[in-house]
């Protein structure tokens, strides 16, 4: 049953340098929040970074760089409905107007 | 079409060929396992059911006679919980859906019949839970608000605990549906070749793979906040009660659409057998599915209203509310024009299917009524709100659930049922529940807040009057659970195809047999085609 | 007739290839529940962070970033170990795959480990899950982590034992890739946790 193996089989050394690339990225993200400190705009620098690093993740450990649309379209999907419940939600908590 | 071909074969159906209770219990055939979610489900809608009725004689008269308020209160917080997450959820799509999926899509099983088996110990696990839970039952209503939810005495925990049971069972039956939807089709079943039905289920799957993780973790925060004191919900710790709203319902209205979209595809399977005439506007209903699943999750806080949202969100919230209207309607359209000049056959399951028609729409546009924002404001939290979701639950949902009963009855069991019986029951069911809750619309515009046990004087014409259909419901229940019952053991003997139905699950043996097809069928065509081929 | 067996007539039809699709599908969709049962948090660590800014970052200072940092590393390289265990598996590779496996497991164990040192040290010094909606949400949001990084050790133990008795090879490794996806996704998680409560809070 070796037909299994159409699929692509990631050799071990893209995942030695993927392994560095998010050492290098925690080593970052650690640095900007506590010896930089760029004070309201830490957040975004630091989702940033974990979105990058999540990706990353994602596309080369969990290889959904080879999977097919349907699979793009599950994995995404919930991160959609995740802004959605934060985004409405915030749009209810932030505009009461409090007597 | 090649009827009763599977006739012929010596094989046992999937209802003989073993027996006992380990066959039963340790099952991985997607056909027994829905039996088994069959018989479940059916003991929690008779006990909620007996419950509502206890509720109904209790509102005869404006005092409280029949029972106390506290218990009443117990008791729509046990009707609400018992039939939406024990009845309705799992319902039609774990009952028939497990049944009917892999029979019509020309597939041997869904993809992972082991879990499929674990999904329905869970949902046993969690009505295990439920009972202990009855030994001090909780009084919060189904919906467990903060922060009475968080402080009542009662206990909420091992409800809610049930429910979060549950919650997973129906998480890992959906995603078993979307895996064999999308990976087991017989060859030639092409996406526009799949029943409507099918359609339907999938979106559902997506509903509740997608939505039941946030009420779980809702109510897990639920429990923390009784057990560890953490204070996301309560406004003494900096906490937000309305926040847990907006999560409940961020689960809770798609989860409307978990009940209501499996009985529109259900529809959609009766109204073209019985009216010989292909489905109209197949792809509109089959898209209109997937866009309910999808515009539903935009639309919860149209519960919240009344409850402190701000107004931007109540504004936003109101037009999204609308949106959702629009396939709704786009479907009942459909539905129409199948009947219009068709050669309608008045089966029993056509009646519910018709009724289905009826009762949904009046629930669907009472819904607009609640969805405006100006309006929700006077008819929140009256029984205008209790009608109007009564009249989609039952009016939709069980009406389409019944007649899936009737219409694939034969198949399931292999015997036919009694249909003057069945439509003798049809009748008191449809005049027992408009009679029952059609009453309700006026007392609700007239004021009468849901939940109480005691009301004013001037409302007891109309509540005696509901109470007297709640009556008649009940009897016509009793007259189709006989006939159900009785045709086990003394209804004739089914053929392969009684309704001359095309599609798939109606060209093998009834009952199926064990691996549902003696070879997987080539599929060529739509099974829609009433009509041209006969 | 002869009674068949459940078991008997469900395994005949199975195709690995299949079967291998099919639970990697699965798997994705399980994933998207769990981002979604996680997301619940997410949601409200978005509305209390705005709404109390201070609290979040008198709290957050509390932690033990270093702690935290290291346990990033421990569960980045294991997933990096549970990486190559899958492309082993897939080569055929079985020792590999065990040796992979193992190591993966015990940076678990350590994560573990590190977490009880920090709760112990919370509760040392009085701080609870009812101390503040910070710590709030800090131990509820820890304590699923754990919870599934503890589920993950389980399903990694279960194929290693597998794989030990020589269940998987270059044909079939459909557990390997699946409880790999799995473990991955903890790992997602830990992402996002850990700068939102150890770093930037």
């Amino acid at each position: 049953m070796s037909e299994n193996h159409d699929e692509h089989i990631t050799p071990y050394k893209t995942y030695i340098i993927i392994w560095l690339i998010l050492m290098a990225l925690t080593v970052i993200t650690v640095y900007v929040a506590r010896e930089i400190d760029l004070g309201s705009i830490n957040l975004f620098v630091a989702m940033i970074i974990a979105s990058i690093k999540a990706t990353i993740v994602a596309l080369f450990f969990m290889h959904l760089k080879y999977e097919d649309s349907i699979t793009w379209v599950f994995a995404l999907y919930p991160l959609f409905l995740l802004s959605l419940l934060i985004g409405l939600t915030s749009i209810d908590v932030f505009n009461r107007i409090v007597p | 079409m090649a009827n009763g071909t599977a006739a012929t074969i010596s094989e046992p159906s999937f209802l003989e060929y073993k027996s006992g209770f380990r066959s039963w219990f340790y099952t991985t055939d997607h056909k027994r396992i829905g039996i088994l979610y069959l018989v479940s489900i059916s003991i929690f809608f008779i006990i909620a059911g007996s419950i509502a009725i206890v509720m109904r004689a209790e509102l005869f008269t404006p005092e409280s006679d029949i029972v106390s308020p506290h218990t009443y209160n117990v008791l729509f917080t046990l009707h609400g919980s018992l039939m939406v997450f024990f009845f309705i959820v799992p319902g039609i799509s774990a009952s028939l859906g497990n049944f009917l999926i892999p029979l019509m899509i020309g597939a041997r099983d869904v993809a992972f019949p082991k879990l499929n088996l674990g999904s329905y110990w869970l949902y046993l696990i969690g009505a295990a839970i439920l009972l202990f839970a009855l030994l001090e039952p909780a009084d919060t209503g189904w919906t467990f608000y903060t922060p009475y939810s968080a402080k009542t005495n009662t206990n909420v925990i091992l409800l809610t605990l049930g429910i979060f049971v549950l919650g997973f069972s129906s998480i890992l039956t959906g995603l078993n549906f979307i895996v064999t939807i999308h990976k087991m089709r017989a060859p030639g079943m092409t996406w526009h070749r799949l029943p409507l039905f099918i359609w339907a289920l999938y979106s559902t799957a997506i509903l509740q793979l997608l939505a039941t993780p946030v009420v779980g973790i809702t109510l897990l925060l639920l429990i923390a906040e009784r057990t560890l004191g953490i204070g996301f919900f309560d406004p003494d710790k900096g906490g937000d009660p309305v926040l847990f709203q907006n999560f409940f319902w961020f689960y809770s209205h798609p989860a409307v659409y978990i009940m209501i979209i499996p009985a529109m595809g259900v529809i959609s399977e009766i109204l073209p057998v019985f009216s010989r005439k292909p489905i109209f506007g197949y792809k509109a209903i089959a898209y209109s599915s997937v866009a309910i699943a999808i515009i539903s999750f935009f639309v919860w806080a149209h519960h919240l209203f009344v409850a402190g949202i701000s107004e931007t969100a109540a504004i936003i919230f109101s037009f999204l509310t609308f949106l959702v209207a629009v396939p709704t309607a786009i479907k009942v359209f459909n539905w129409l024009a199948t009947l219009y000049k068709g050669s309608i056959q008045f089966h029993s399951a056509m009646l519910y299917a018709l009724s289905f028609l009826f009762l949904f729409t009046v629930g669907g546009l009472t819904g607009l009524h609640v969805g405006a924002l100006a309006a929700d404001i006077h008819l929140h939290d009256t029984y205008f709100v209790v009608a109007h979701m009564h009249y989609v639950m039952i009016g939709g949902t069980v009406m389409g659930f019944f007649g899936a009963l009737h219409f694939w009855y034969p198949k399931w069991f292999g015997k036919m049922l009694d249909d003057t019986l069945g439509k003798i029951a049809w009748f008191f069911v449809f005049i027992g529940f408009n009679v029952t809750f059609f009453p309700q619309f006026f007392l609700g515009v007239q004021g009468m807040p849901r939940r109480y046990a005691t009301y004013l004087p001037e409302f007891e014409p109309l509540m005696k009057l509901s109470t007297i259909g709640s009556w008649i419901l009940a009897i016509g229940m009793i007259i189709m659970a006989y006939n159900l019952i009785k045709s086990l053991y003394s209804g004739e003997k089914a053929p392969d195809n009684p309704y001359n139905s095309l599609s798939l699950e109606w060209q093998t043996s009834s009952p199926p047999i064990l691996e549902n097809f003696k070879e997987i069928p080539v599929v060529t065509d739509w099974s829609y085609g009433y009509g041209k081929k006969g | 007739m002869e009674q068949l067996t459940a078991d008997h007539v469900h395994v005949h039809h199975i195709d690995p290839v299949e079967e291998y699709e099919q639970s990697k599908f699965g798997m994705w969709l399980f994933l998207g529940t769990e981002i979604l049962l996680f997301g619940g948090l997410f949601a409200t660590y978005a509305i209390f962070r705005a709404k109390y800014p201070e609290m979040f970052h008198l709290d957050h200072l509390k932690l033990d970033w270093e702690l935290g940092a290291l346990n990033t590393i421990i569960l980045i390289g294991s997933s990096m170990t549970m990486a190559i265990g899958v492309t082993a598996s897939k080569k055929g590779n079985n020792k590999l795959l065990i040796i992979m496996l193992a190591i993966t497991i015990i940076c678990g164990l350590v994560f573990g480990f590190n977490k009880y040192l920090e709760y112990t040290a919370k509760f040392a010094h009085h701080i609870y899950p009812d101390t503040s909606i910070f710590f709030s949400l800090y131990f509820m949001m820890t304590g699923l982590h754990m919870l599934h990084v503890f589920i993950g050790l389980i399903v990694l133990l279960i194929i290693m034992i597998l794989a030990i008795k020589g269940r998987y090879s270059a044909s079939y490794n459909t557990h390997v890739e699946v409880g790999g996806l799995y473990w991955h996704l903890i790992d997602l998680i830990w992402i996002y946790l850990f700068p939102l409560l150890y770093l930037i809070g």
